[in-house]
């Protein structure tokens, strides 16, 4: 009988399967097994945690493979790795790799600054940043299977993330209001393909899963942007730049999971030592805010 | 009166579930801790990650429900990482999990994500019509005991299986607009 790989529904239903679980950020093997004991639904192999990225400075690149391999090699659940912006070739390699999901990310630096991968000639599937709708729609036109919405990566601060999921969240309420004939010029104003438009004002929903990242650092944060829409989220920094990562990482595992009961939340809150310092973002140069990378 | 249908949200694809059952005619919700799971007359487990779900279950007594479920005699469907938190052997992995079928199941069979893939299977079970059936990451029966009934096999591998009130599928009927094994769940329901 015949077999069809790497469909449209294989690629957002692992999306699907995701959700409600944490996905966690690691830079190598022991950590990764610490995040998946921990109950993380996934890893993404990184070298350096966007805390780290931003301090050093410098070009950000697509990890090494070996490193990627040891991780993969180390846990059961899903492995995620980071591409640059534009950069088809890193995603080839992943691909080649067999990683799981690809991030075309801001965390890292852009290598083209006009287009993004065309994300339907792969048969790994994608995540991509976005702050608003428009950017969400644009990157499901181009193939990706998941959406995170961007923040302020290695921040420590979840205020962008707020802002991003809010923005997103409403712009899909606004579409929701307008009638048929408005829908072309919405499209033209949020440079969206109509389509997709049509189909999330129709459903209220994006046409992929919707998680959050950039600024996780609690449980509360966590939870916060699990009520404001999220269906799970990203931690990067917030565990391992953390006191006591292994706790840190188990507290917001279950945060996710009862995001809407606050005494639950409150139990699982106690105790957990310092929270990584995090950044004011309002006094972070425009430069260099990760967020902006990407259109 | 309509069946009243958990899905364990503690991770995982909850929704495609809710929106089978409730075209079903089901009233299906969400179940996260054991009051919730014992107000339900059956239970699904969703897709999703087997080992997070395992560790989830320790927390909150949320295991201890779920066996007590099952003793009870009330019908459990795991799809997936369900299969895999249903069975007793779990090649390879010392991993949580309840324990509940005869069966040994492999993770991971038929490769990674890229490997992930959509085909016909029969499930004479359910009619004659090859049913759609999406296998992501997804495990197999590689054994069963006496009292496990095979219900689908693809490519020589085991893929749907059911004992007694139990039943689970190494695809997503839920990913699909195939009601027939929702269907065929709840006639198990009706049954009991």
């Amino acid at each position: 009988m015949t077999s069809e790989k790497s469909t449209w529904r294989t690629k957002v239903g692992l999306a699907e399967m995701l959700k409600g679980g944490v996905i966690m950020d690691v830079v190598n093997a022991e950590q990764a097994k610490i995040a998946e004991e921990a109950g993380a639904v996934s890893v993404m192999a990184l070298e350096r945690v966007p805390a780290d990225i931003r301090r050093d400075g410098g070009v950000a690149r697509m990890s090494d493979p070996k490193m990627i391999k040891d991780i993969m090699a180390m846990v059961t659940i899903p492995v995620m790795a980071k591409v640059r912006i534009g950069h088809f070739v890193e995603a080839q390699i992943l691909e080649a790799l067999g990683v799981d999901f690809i991030d075309e990310s801001e965390v890292l630096t852009p290598a083209d600054e006009y287009f993004h991968i065309d994300k339907h000639a792969f048969k790994v599937p994608f995540v991509c940043g976005c702050r608003d709708l428009g950017e969400a729609l644009r990157r499901i036109g181009e193939g990706a299977a998941m959406i995170r919405t961007k923040g302020e990566a290695g921040s420590g601060n979840v205020v962008e993330a707020v802002r991003h999921m809010r923005s997103v969240q409403s712009g899909i309420r606004h579409l929701q209001g307008l009638r048929r004939d408005e829908m072309m010029t919405e499209a033209k104003n949020l440079g969206a393909p109509y389509d997709l438009l049509v189909e999330v004002a129709e459903t209220g929903k994006l046409p992929v899963p919707n998680f959050s990242a950039g600024g996780v650092a609690t449980p509360a944060d966590a939870a916060l942007m699990m009520q404001l829409g999220a269906e799970t989220v990203f931690v990067g920094s917030g565990i391992f730049k953390s006191g006591d990562p292994k706790e840190r990482a188990k507290a917001i595992v279950s945060a996710v999971m009862h995001y809407d009961n606050p005494s639950v939340l409150a139990e699982i809150s106690e105790g957990l030592g310092e929270p990584m310092s995090g950044l004011d973002v309002r006094t972070m140069p425009e430069e260099e805010r990760m967020a902006n990378r990407g259109w | 009166m309509p069946v009243k249908v958990g899905i364990l949200g503690l991770q995982g694809a909850v929704e495609p579930h809710m929106k089978a059952l409730t075209a079903c005619g089901a009233e299906p919700r969400v179940v996260r801790l054991p009051d919730q799971i014992a107000a339900v007359d059956a239970l699904i487990i969703p897709g999703g990650e087997s080992t997070t779900m395992g560790i989830l279950m320790e927390r909150f007594g949320v295991k201890d429900a779920l066996l007590r479920h099952a003793e009870q005699g009330k019908p459990m469907y795991g799809t997936c990482a369900g299969m895999i938190l249903m069975a007793k052997e779990i090649e390879g992995s010392d991993q949580a999990r309840l324990g509940l079928m005869d069966t040994r199941v492999a993770r991971n069979s038929f490769g990674r994500q890229v490997d992930s893939f959509e085909a016909a299977v029969d499930v004479p079970a359910v009619g004659e019509e090859p049913f759609r059936a999406v296998f992501i990451r997804a495990p197999h029966v590689v054994s069963g005991g006496e009292g496990v009934e095979v219900l689908s096999v693809f490519q020589e591998r085991i893929v749907l299986v059911r004992q007694g009130h139990l039943l689970a599928s190494a695809f997503h009927p839920e990913l699909t607009d195939d009601l027939r094994l929702h269907r065929y769940f709840l006639q198990i329901v009706n049954e009991l």
